[in-house]
């Protein structure tokens, strides 16, 4: 984990960062716990006649695709995860940007993920803009991908998420 | 053989999707932080939501609303339909004691180059009118009783 300097950003643009594993496989446990906080009666989560049919077996939500990457709130010797979008964080830190705001995020979903898959995460910068001054503070806009794959190599979905670091020219907070 | 719920022929630029209204509790928002496995506190501890966050109470998680999104898509397309692209933009909270409302249009539909049929979609969940978060989503549909999108992978599949 290092800062992204002013000069670091060409080089460090398309470059695969931060490749980590889940700490645990897709699990079908999980999968109806999620089904069951929002009443989705989808029977492709249900009935493992219709997910046979349809799906070749039972399947994930694909929503739940960053589910499987949030670490346990505590587990026995682990080495301190990175944070998600540890991009964002060396972005603000070498760029002196104190402030952010995740203004949207779009998920691309690919191959389905399936009870007991292994998935692997990785960070991608994909833009980083020339300053702009906003209602909020003088910074820059910056687009990260999260690429997620199963242990089969194929690709299960991609997130992208639009930052804004700044400095504030008075007033609002940023997270 | 799952008969499709909805076919790509169905559908047309303009169509609503029926509306969702679900009153939120703080077992919706706890059990919902749970589920997308957020132990950040604001979710689930009133007190630290309150004095350290500045905000009314706990409220939704993103990646739990994200679900609540898909179920609200899947709900009017069935178990056929399958996500391509979902694109969220965060507006405001919502607490226990709101009803949210989701409401969709279609804003428009085609067929790629692979011959997918496909929907657009724009949606709002609100509170008292307030759209808190929107989301605007491309879901593939059956393009006849005989055609399941979620056959489709590799170059048949371009999201």
């Amino acid at each position: 984990m290092s800062a992204i300097g002013i000069d670091d950003i060409e080089g460090a643009l398309g470059v695969g960062l931060y490749e980590e594993e889940g700490e645990f496989p897709v699990e079908q446990g999980y999968i109806w716990t999620t089904c069951s906080s929002v009443e989705n009666g989808n029977p492709l989560f249900w009935d493992p006649a219709v997910a046979e049919e349809l799906t070749g077996g039972p399947i994930a939500p694909p929503t739940m695709v960053s589910v499987w990457f949030r670490p346990h709130h505590w587990a026995p010797n682990r080495s301190t995860p990175g944070l998600p979008l540890q991009i964002h964080f060396d972005l603000k830190e070498g760029l002196g940007l104190p402030e952010a705001v995740m203004s949207d995020n779009t998920i691309v979903f690919h191959e389905p993920v399936r009870p007991g898959d292994r998935l692997t995460t990785r960070q991608i910068l994909r833009s980083v803009s020339d300053e702009k001054t906003t209602k909020l503070g003088t910074g820059r806009f910056w687009v990260i991908d999260v690429e997620y794959h199963n242990q089969r190599g194929d690709l299960v979905a991609v997130e992208s998420y639009t930052g804004f670091g700044y400095r504030r020219s008075g007033g609002e907070a940023g997270q | 053989m799952t008969t499709p719920t909805l076919l790509h022929g169905a559908v047309s630029t303009g169509d609503t999707l029926p509306e969702l209204a679900y009153p939120v509790t703080a077992t919706t928002i706890v059990l919902g932080a749970l589920a997308a496995r957020d132990w950040r506190p604001m979710h689930h501890d009133k007190d630290f939501a309150v004095n350290r966050n500045g905000t009314r109470d706990i409220f939704i998680n993103t990646p739990n609303l994200a679900a609540w999104f898909e179920r609200y898509i899947t709900d009017w397309t069935g178990p056929h339909g399958r996500l391509q692209r979902v694109t969220f933009r965060m507006h405001g909270s919502i607490f226990p004691g709101d009803t949210m409302v989701f409401r969709g249009t279609v804003t428009d539909t085609g067929v790629d180059a692979t011959g997918c049929a496909w929907a657009a979609l724009d949606i709002a969940v609100s509170v008292d009118g307030d759209a808190k978060t929107t989301c605007t989503a491309r879901v593939a549909l059956p393009l006849d009783a005989d055609d399941n999108p979620w056959a489709r992978s590799g170059d048949r599949w371009t999201p």
